[in-house]
């Protein structure tokens, strides 16, 4: 006899489904908040991995595991940007400067949110000339936004009539570092000195 | 470029309206410490940095930028979110109060120049207008450095 056992009619059964649906919504929007809190807080996990697919400068197709066993040092522009991103690029190219013989253990990614304009031929134009060690990566508008989904990146097009083609974007200007096994390391706020970024990266590379 | 050249030519920006003009304010403008970095090309705009300091006792506005070297300048600003992310826009107008300076620089206010006519090549020089709003304008020689300068010392 099932006396005792809770009988739910059809309705009763959808309601619950629901809520448990929404606890587990609700629990997963605690973590992507959290996630997403403090990118420079020093964590014992990874807070993620970097995961990518892209096509670099050259016209590769290259994805975070030809990276493994090296240090990842990757941030997000597009060439069309006058101010932000050549300062990064050239403070990249200041820290890789800076490594002498640990330079080699670091890849520098610089990754297009424009990939209307970022083709591999316009990155293979502008990257490289800050440094040569620096990848240009670029790929599908959706190749894009995965990437930019799972490295937890923010980007934009922002209609602006004097801009060159009538827009220009804003995105997340850290400078992220992940270790040899994928795994984010710390960033750096944009306009952290190169100076400082160095010091840290020695400290890690070495420990 | 070493902080000699910097020096020299920043002596080289010239107050067009000179002491005793009917300008009020722009004339105590001083330019010092303008560069730009190369571009690649025409085909991406140029961004130039300097600081502007008031040296007199009227409050001045600079209204705008002209140079041979690009069909639309303009001074734009990038701004950082506590997020970490950075958008640029038309900065407007810019006030300068009695001996106050104002800095243009990465990450901050910088003059684009736009839909550039010639190449900025590394060694070079261009000049850059500055329009104030009292009618004054104010030219600086602005040199260019290397794709990969991160300041006029470079």
């Amino acid at each position: 006899m099932q006396a005792h056992a809770l009988k739910l009619t059809p309705l009763q059964k959808g309601l619950w489904a629901l809520t448990g649906a929404g606890l587990i919504a609700f629990g997963s929007l605690l973590l992507w908040v959290d996630d997403r809190g403090d990118p420079t807080r020093q964590v014992q996990e990874p807070a993620f991995q970097a995961d990518f697919e892209l096509t670099d400068h050259q016209g590769t197709v290259r994805t975070d595991e030809d990276f493994a066993g090296q240090w990842l040092l990757v941030f997000f522009g597009f060439t069309k940007c006058p101010d932000i991103c050549p300062t990064t690029l050239a403070e990249v190219a200041a820290v890789m400067d800076g490594l002498g013989d640990n330079a080699s253990r670091i890849q520098p990614l610089f990754i297009s949110i424009d990939p209307e304009r970022d083709t591999p031929e316009a990155l293979a134009d502008f990257v490289p000339r800050f440094d040569a060690s620096i990848i240009g990566l670029t790929g599908t508008p959706e190749q894009i936004g995965q990437t930019a989904d799972s490295f937890h990146i923010y980007y934009e097009k922002i209609e602006e009539a004097a801009a060159p083609d009538g827009y220009t974007m804003g995105h997340s200007s850290q400078l992220f570092l992940f270790d040899p096994s994928g795994g984010y390391a710390t960033s750096w706020q944009y306009g952290t000195p190169a100076e400082e970024i160095l010091a840290d990266l020695r400290e890690r590379v070495a420990g | 470029m070493n902080r000699m050249t910097i020096a020299t030519l920043a002596t080289l920006a010239i107050a067009l309206g000179g002491p005793g003009s009917a300008f009020a304010g722009s004339e105590d403008v001083v330019v010092e410490g303008a560069w730009a970095r190369a571009s690649i090309g025409t085909s991406r705009p140029g961004a130039a940095y300097m600081t502007l300091r008031n040296t007199g006792n009227e409050a001045v506005t600079l209204t705008g930028i002209m140079t041979p070297i690009a069909m639309m300048p303009e001074v734009h600003r990038t701004a950082t979110n506590d997020n970490g992310v950075s958008t640029m826009a038309p900065a407007g107008d810019i006030d300068i109060a009695p001996g106050e300076s104002v800095a243009l620089a990465p990450g901050g206010l910088h003059a684009m120049l736009m839909r550039l006519q010639e190449p900025m090549i590394e060694g070079e020089s261009f000049p850059l207008t500055l329009t104030f709003s009292d009618g004054g304008k104010v030219v600086v020689e602005v040199p260019i450095l290397g794709l990969g300068a991160r300041g006029p010392e470079d």
